[in-house]
C-alpha cells in the first residue's frame, strides 16, 4: 500500500493560491511522463524489430508472389511460386537433408547436453565455475572459423579423421561424396559449437529446481538415478520445450556450416548431397539474379515449416510430460 | 527531485536511441545531384582479387587532382553479392566497378543498369583491344558496358622436379612438345602415372576448363541464347576429353582443400594456369618449391580462363569522369603497370606488345618468360559466345556432374543425364 502512494501523483488537494502555475506544469509533466514514457521505453525494441524484422519478412512475401529478377523486371504471378515448389525436387532434396542433418546434430547434442548439465549440477564438482566457463568456449568462436578447421579435418586426402579412422585399417572415406559421411561432419561441426551453450541453459534450469524436491525424495530413499527422472527431468520441461525450439530456428536455418564445407559450391556437393534449405534459398534468391521471387518463396517455406516443427516439438514434449 | 532527474535521463537516453536509428536510416539518402560539368571530388572503384591499381590510381590522382577510393574486395564470391545489392537497391556501387566475365554476361540481360560508354569515352580507342574482348563488352542492344582490362589465357604449370622422376623432359619447350594435342596430354600423364604410381593433374574439370573454351564455337548457348548445353559439340567435346583423363586425374577439384594441400604434397605434377593463377600456384606452393615449378604451352594451342572489364554503373553522379578513368586504367601504360605489380594479362594490342611486358620473366616459376608464353597464347584465344548463365551451368551443373563421375558417384552416362538436366534449371534467365 505504501508503494502505491509514493509513485501515485501527489493529490491535488486546493493548491493555495501563492503555489504558481510551475507547480501545475510539473504536475501535467508527471501525468503524460507515467502515461507515455513506457511506450518510449520499449519502442526502440519495436523500431528495430519493424525495420529489421517484420519488414523485411513482408517484403519477403511480396516478392515471393512475383516473377522478379533482382535487377530487372518484376511480374506479378500469384501462388505459382509455391504450387512449383511443391513439384521441385531440389526443394524436397534440401528438406531432407536440413532433417537429417538436424536430427544428426540435435538428438545427440541435447542428450549430451542434458548428460554434462546434470554432471556440471552435482555439489560434489570442483572448480564448477572452470568447468561451466570451459564448456562454454567452443561458442565464441566464429562459425566461419569453425567450419574451416572441420573441414579440413574432414579431408580427403589429408585429413586428421581419415588419417585416424586408417591406424585402425579403415579406407579412406571421401566425406563429402555421401549423404551419411557430410551428415555427420557437419552435424559434429554443430555439436561441437552448441552442446555447451544448450549445457548452460538446462544447468540453468536445474538450479531452479527447488532442493527441498531433492532432499524430500532422499528421506524417501529414492536414489540419484530416480531422482533425475523423476524430479530433474519432469521439473525440467520449460527449459527443454525452450532449448528444443531454439535448437529447430537453427537447425532449420543451418547455412554457413554447409557451405564452406563444399568450399563455398551452393549446391552443396556434386550431387546435393548436403545442400540445405537456406542454401537453396540462397542459391534461387540470391546467387541466381533472375529467380529472387522463387527464393522468396522457399524463404516462406522455410519459415512455415520452422512454425510447424515448433508447434509439433512443443505438443510433443508437453504430452510427454504428462 | 532524484526520481524525476533520473526519469527524465532515461526518457532521454530513449529518445537517444530513437534518433540514433532514425539518423542511422537517414544516412544513405543524400540525394545531392551535381550541377553539369561539375568535376567530382572524389571517385570510387571496385575491384575483386587483385588488378594491380594501387599505383595507377595514385598518379590518377597526382594528374587530375580527382581523390580516388579504390575498394577492394578479396573474394569474387563476396564481390557479387555486393554488387548485386548496390543495383538492386539503387545506391552504393562504385563510379568505376570491376566486372568479371560470369558477372558481365549475366549482367548483359539488364544492360540499363551500366552506363552506356560509347559516348563517353574517345572513339578512338575503339580498335585498340583485342577484338573479341572489346566485343564481349557489348550489350545484346549494343550498348558498351564495359572496357577490357585482361583475359586469363592459358598454359600448364609443371613440377620439373616431379617430371625428371618420372621420366619426363623437364625443359618447357620439350614438354610443350610432349602434348601438341591433349592425347599427348593423357599419354604424358600415363607414362607419368606408370613410373610413379601417382596422379598427373590436379582433376578433370581443370582439363574441360581448358578444352571448352578452344573450340571457338557455342558452349551453353547458341548466339540467340537458346540452351544447348545437351547438343553443344563444343561441350561434348570438353566433356568427352575430360571424362576420359580419370586415370591420370588426382580428383582434387579446383580450390578445394585437397587441391591446395596437393601443392605442398605434390600429389599431382601438372596444372592449368590461366596467368592471374601463377600467383596462387606460387603461394599455396610455398618458399620451399620455388624454381621447381615452370610453365609450358597448353595442349591444343590457346585457350582462356577469366578476364575482366571496367564498366560504369547508371547510379553514378559523374558518368562522364568515370568513364575517363576507367579508359586511363585500361590504356596499354596502365595494363603493363598492372601486368608488373600482379599479373592481370593485358587485352590492351599495344600492352600486348609492349617490350617490358614480352621481357618479363617470373622468378618464383623457374625465370619462366610468361610475358611471351601468355602474349603467345592469347593471340589464339577464339572469341566465345558465353550466354547469361554460363557461369551457372558451368559452375552447378558440369562441372559438379564431371566430378561425380570423377569420384566414382555416378557412370559416366548418369553424369551426363544429371548435367544435361541441371542445366535447364540453371540456364533459365
Amino acid at each position: 500500500m505504501s508503494l502505491s502512494a509514493t509513485t501515485a501523483p501527489p493529490s491535488p488537494a486546493a493548491p493555495p493560491p501563492d503555489v504558481p502555475a510551475r507547480r501545475r506544469r510539473g504536475y501535467l509533466f508527471n501525468r503524460l511522463d507515467l502515461k507515455y514514457s513506457p511506450y518510449l521505453y520499449i519502442a526502440p525494441f519495436f523500431l528495430i524489430f519493424g525495420a529489421f524484422g517484420l519488414y523485411p519478412m513482408l517484403r519477403t512475401a511480396w516478392m515471393s508472389l512475383h516473377d522478379w529478377d533482382m535487377v530487372g523486371e518484376h511480374t506479378f504471378i500469384g501462388l505459382d511460386n509455391y504450387t512449383e515448389l511443391f513439384s521441385d525436387e531440389y526443394f524436397w532434396n534440401a528438406l531432407v537433408n536440413t532433417f537429417g542433418i538436424f536430427a544428426l546434430s540435435t538428438i545427440p547434442q541435447l542428450l549430451m547436453a542434458l548428460f554434462l548439465a546434470n554432471l556440471l549440477n552435482q555439489t560434489l564438482l570442483r572448480a564448477k565455475t572452470f568447468f561451466r566457463m570451459a564448456i562454454f568456449v567452443p561458442n565464441v568462436v566464429s562459425v566461419a572459423a569453425v567450419a574451416i578447421v572441420f573441414g579440413m579435418l574432414f579431408q580427403r586426402d589429408f585429413g586428421l579423421f581419415n588419417w585416424l579412422l586408417g591406424l585402425i585399417g579403415v579406407d579412406q572415406i571421401d566425406w563429402r561424396a555421401q549423404e551419411w559421411s557430410s551428415w555427420t561432419a557437419i552435424a559434429t561441426m554443430v555439436n561441437w559449437r552448441w552442446t555447451g551453450y544448450n549445457t548452460l541453459i538446462l544447468l540453468a534450469g536445474m538450479q531452479a529446481i527447488p532442493k527441498d524436491l531433492y532432499e524430500a525424495a532422499a528421506i524417501d530413499g529414492a536414489s540419484p538415478w530416480r531422482q533425475f527422472w523423476q524430479i530433474t527431468l519432469p521439473m525440467l520441461k520449460p527449459t527443454f520445450i525452450f532449448v528444443v525450439i531454439l535448437s529447430t530456428i537453427g537447425g532449420m536455418q543451418l547455412f554457413t556450416e554447409p557451405l564452406l564445407f563444399a568450399n563455398g559450391s551452393i549446391i552443396g556437393g556434386n550431387q546435393r548431397e548436403f545442400q540445405t534449405l537456406a542454401m537453396y534459398m540462397y542459391e534461387k534468391g540470391i546467387y541466381n539474379l533472375s529467380t529472387a521471387g522463387y527464393g522468396a518463396a522457399v524463404a516462406w517455406a522455410i519459415f512455415m515449416i520452422i512454425v510447424l516443427v515448433s508447434l509439433i516439438n512443443f505438443i510433443l514434449v508437453r504430452r510427454a510430460a504428462k | 527531485m532524484s526520481l524525476t532527474t533520473r526519469r527524465s535521463r532515461m526518457a532521454a537516453a530513449a529518445l537517444a536511441a530513437i534518433t540514433a536509428i532514425g539518423g542511422l536510416a537517414a544516412c544513405g539518402n543524400d540525394d545531392d545531384t551535381p550541377a553539369e560539368g561539375e568535376k567530382p571530388a572524389k571517385l570510387v572503384v571496385d575491384t575483386f582479387g587483385e588488378f594491380g591499381y594501387d599505383e595507377l590510381v595514385k598518379q590518377y590522382e597526382q594528374q587530375t587532382g580527382i581523390k580516388i577510393e579504390l575498394r577492394k574486395t578479396a573474394q569474387l564470391g563476396e564481390y557479387r553479392p555486393k554488387l548485386v545489392r548496390y543495383l538492386a537497391t539503387g545506391k552504393g556501387a562504385a563510379d568505376v566497378t570491376a566486372l568479371e566475365e560470369g558477372i558481365l554476361n549475366e549482367f548483359k540481360a539488364n544492360p540499363r543498369n551500366w552506363a552506356d560508354l560509347t559516348p563517353l569515352v574517345s572513339s578512338e580507342i575503339t580498335d585498340d583491344y583485342l577484338p573479341w574482348k572489346w566485343e564481349l563488352g557489348k550489350a545484346p542492344d549494343g550498348r558498351l558496358i564495359g572496357l577490357p582490362t585482361d583475359v586469363g589465357s592459358l598454359a600448364v604449370c609443371y613440377r620439373k622436379d616431379l617430371f625428371e622422376a618420372a621420366g619426363l623432359p623437364t625443359d618447357r619447350e620439350a614438354v610443350s612438345a610432349l602434348w601438341p594435342d591433349w592425347n599427348g596430354f593423357h599419354q604424358a600423364g600415363q607414362k607419368y602415372k606408370q613410373a610413379t604410381g601417382k596422379a598427373f593433374v590436379d582433376s578433370i574439370t581443370a582439363v574441360s576448363n581448358g578444352v571448352l573454351f578452344q573450340q571457338g564455337s557455342d558452349l551453353f548457348y547458341d548466339k540467340e541464347n537458346n540452351i544447348i548445353a545437351d547438343s553443344s559439340p563444343a561441350v561434348k567435346s570438353a566433356w568427352d576429353t575430360a571424362t576420359s583423363m580419370v586415370d591420370i586425374s588426382a580428383k582434387a577439384s579446383t580450390w578445394s582443400p585437397e587441391w591446395s594441400g596437393g601443392f605442398k604434397q605434390g600429389t599431382f605434377a601438372a596444372t592449368f594456369c590461366p596467368s592471374w593463377m601463377l600467383g596462387i600456384v606460387a603461394d599455396n606452393s610455398g618458399e620451399e618449391n620455388k624454381g621447381k615449378w615452370d610453365v609450358a604451352a597448353v595442349p591444343g594451342g590457346g585457350g582462356n580462363w577469366g578476364g575482366s572489364w571496367l564498366a560504369v554503373p547508371e547510379q553514378s553522379k559523374y558518368p562522364e569522369e568515370a568513364a575517363k578513368l576507367a579508359e586511363f586504367l585500361t590504356n596499354a601504360t596502365s595494363q603493363v603497370e598492372a601486368f608488373k605489380a600482379k599479373g592481370p594479362l593485358p587485352t590492351n594490342l599495344e600492352a600486348l606488345k609492349n617490350e617490358a611486358f614480352l621481357s618479363y620473366t617470373n622468378e618464383y616459376f623457374s625465370n619462366a618468360p610468361t610475358g611471351k608464353i601468355f602474349g603467345e597464347s592469347v593471340a589464339q584465344i577464339q572469341p566465345i559466345h558465353l550466354g547469361p548463365k554460363h557461369q551457372a551451368v558451368k559452375e552447378n551443373a558440369f562441372e559438379p556432374a564431371m566430378r561425380a563421375f570423377e569420384n566414382g558417384q555416378a557412370s559416366k552416362d548418369a553424369a551426363w543425364e544429371q548435367f544435361t538436366k541441371d542445366a535447364q534449371t540453371q540456364g533459365v534467365f
